[in-house]
């Protein structure tokens, strides 16, 4: 029951250090949304749009990518080895001090 | 030129929701969408998906939704301009609003309701350096005449629906196919998967996966593109065309030049009195506008459409008072000549 501490880079490369409940059943993409940073998620969650596309930059241990996301990545643009949906990310207390990189608009 | 009171700019929940709210009004209005079809990204992009947060509905597919909401406006007999997306505003000397579309349909209303939510779907161009220069010169995003692509030479670049359908379809029609993607996995539904998979072995498609198209040679028109493959290399392939399938994003487009008050990419609207603009008779409705504290979400859009309902009323009538109505009492009378409303208690008194 505690919240943990996120370092999300914007597009412009300005780091924003932000603090996400662990206990609100919330995930990355809804945690840049509340903190009004510039992620769209178009589909609502639903690893359907990539339009929270982001690079995972920290060496944390993410819960493995589902066939959803890994087909949708499949398909996206700019993908990276490192990239992830932040809609399947869940905000859990092993993410303390994770740090990402939000992909370019597409 | 079509004529209406309110001109809805959006067809999806909040949009269709606003012909109901405009109808109990007795106002007549028309919509526009750039999509095909009405629903915006419910219809769009996840119609099988359900939806848990619509009041009254426990869980709901998006799909359904839509359709729910076309059947509940059916009686106000909406005007559909589908397929269109709406370009230019201009204000008239009479105070209503021309607005046209890009393929030159012209719409005229006292009233212009924007419920374009994040905006018009355009196919998502990948990021390849010098696509731009090649549109209509040999790159297409979209298909609209198969015919064009008889007997040449075609690649297809994507790994959905789309890019699997069309590589079917065109396998018989142009003389050499070829679908490029990133995986050896594809998104689509299975039998076009199997299908192609089957087409790649009688040759009729060349499959190329593991690999991404990077490069557009030409000069007036598209000769060549250059991919990348995982572990061969690079590959030169001739081609007449080249169709990115990467499905649909949504963009603000011309309704950003429309003078409007634009923050974070939505419009700003007076949320203390009834989502109208910076510019009197343009409302913004749902997911487009923004004002502090706003949610997008559809429960916010049908609010938001009620209460600019009233606003519009006045200005189309302001000579008349307000009018609230509750559907209990009054029923739904529609423009089509129906009318709905609860079957009254008998009441018998005991003898």
């Amino acid at each position: 029951m505690s919240d943990v501490t996120i370092k999300i880079k914007d597009r412009e490369g300005v780091v924003h250090e932000v603090q996400a409940p662990t206990d609100m059943n919330m995930n990355l993409m809804e945690v840049c949304k509340a903190y009004e940073l510039p992620v769209e998620g178009t589909c609502g969650g639903m690893a359907m749009c990539a339009s929270c596309q982001c690079y995972v930059l920290s060496n944390h241990n993410l819960p493995e990518m589902s066939d959803d996301e890994d087909l949708m990545l499949a398909e996206a643009f700019y993908v990276e080895d490192n990239s992830r949906l932040g809609c399947q990310i869940p905000i859990t207390p092993e993410l303390d001090g994770l740090e990402v990189e939000l992909a370019p608009e597409s | 030129m079509i004529k209406t009171d309110i001109l809805i700019i959006g067809a999806g929940p909040t949009g269709l929701f606003t012909v109901f709210e405009a109808g109990l009004l007795k106002l007549k209005t028309h919509l526009i969408d750039a999509l095909p079809q009405p629903g915006g990204q419910c219809a769009e992009i996840y119609p099988k998906k359900p939806i848990y947060d619509i009041p009254g509905f426990p869980e709901i597919m998006a799909g359904q939704l839509v359709d729910n909401l076309m059947e509940q406006i059916k009686p106000f007999s909406p005007g559909f301009t589908l397929g269109e997306r709406a370009e230019t505003i201009e204000k008239l000397e009479d105070d209503t609003f021309l607005v046209t579309t890009n393929k030159g349909t012209k719409h005229n209303a006292p009233v212009v309701a924007i419920a374009g939510g994040l905006g018009s779907f355009e196919p998502r161009k990948p990021p390849i350096p010098n696509i731009t220069d090649f549109e209509d010169k040999g790159v297409a995003y979209i298909i609209r005449d198969p015919e064009v692509y008889r007997d040449k030479r075609v690649v297809i670049a994507g790994g959905g629906d789309s890019a699997l359908d069309w590589t079917i379809f065109l396998a018989d029609v142009a003389s050499e196919v070829t679908l490029v993607h990133r995986r050896n996995e594809f998104r689509g539904a299975l039998d076009s998967v199997e299908r192609v998979a089957e087409l790649s072995k009688l040759g009729k498609v060349n499959l190329i996966t593991e690999a991404e198209v990077k490069e557009l040679k030409g000069d007036d028109h598209i000769t060549a593109v250059g991919i990348k493959h995982k572990t061969k290399g690079d590959i030169h392939l001739d081609t007449d065309y080249f169709i990115p399938l990467f499905g649909l994003s949504p963009k603000l487009g011309p309704i950003a030049n429309w003078g409007l008050e634009i923050e974070k990419n939505a419009i700003k609207v007076d949320n203390s009195y009834d989502y109208q603009t910076n510019i009197p008779g343009i409302y913004a409705i749902g997911d487009v506008n923004t004002y502090k504290g706003k949610l997008k979400l559809i429960l916010s859009g049908f609010h938001e459409a009620a209460i600019m309902c009233q606003s519009a009323y006045q200005r189309i009538h302001p000579d008349k008072k307000y009018v609230m109505k509750y559907t209990t009492v009054g029923g739904v009378e529609g423009f089509d000549g129906t009318k709905k409303e609860a079957k009254k208690e008998v009441v018998k008194a005991i003898v």
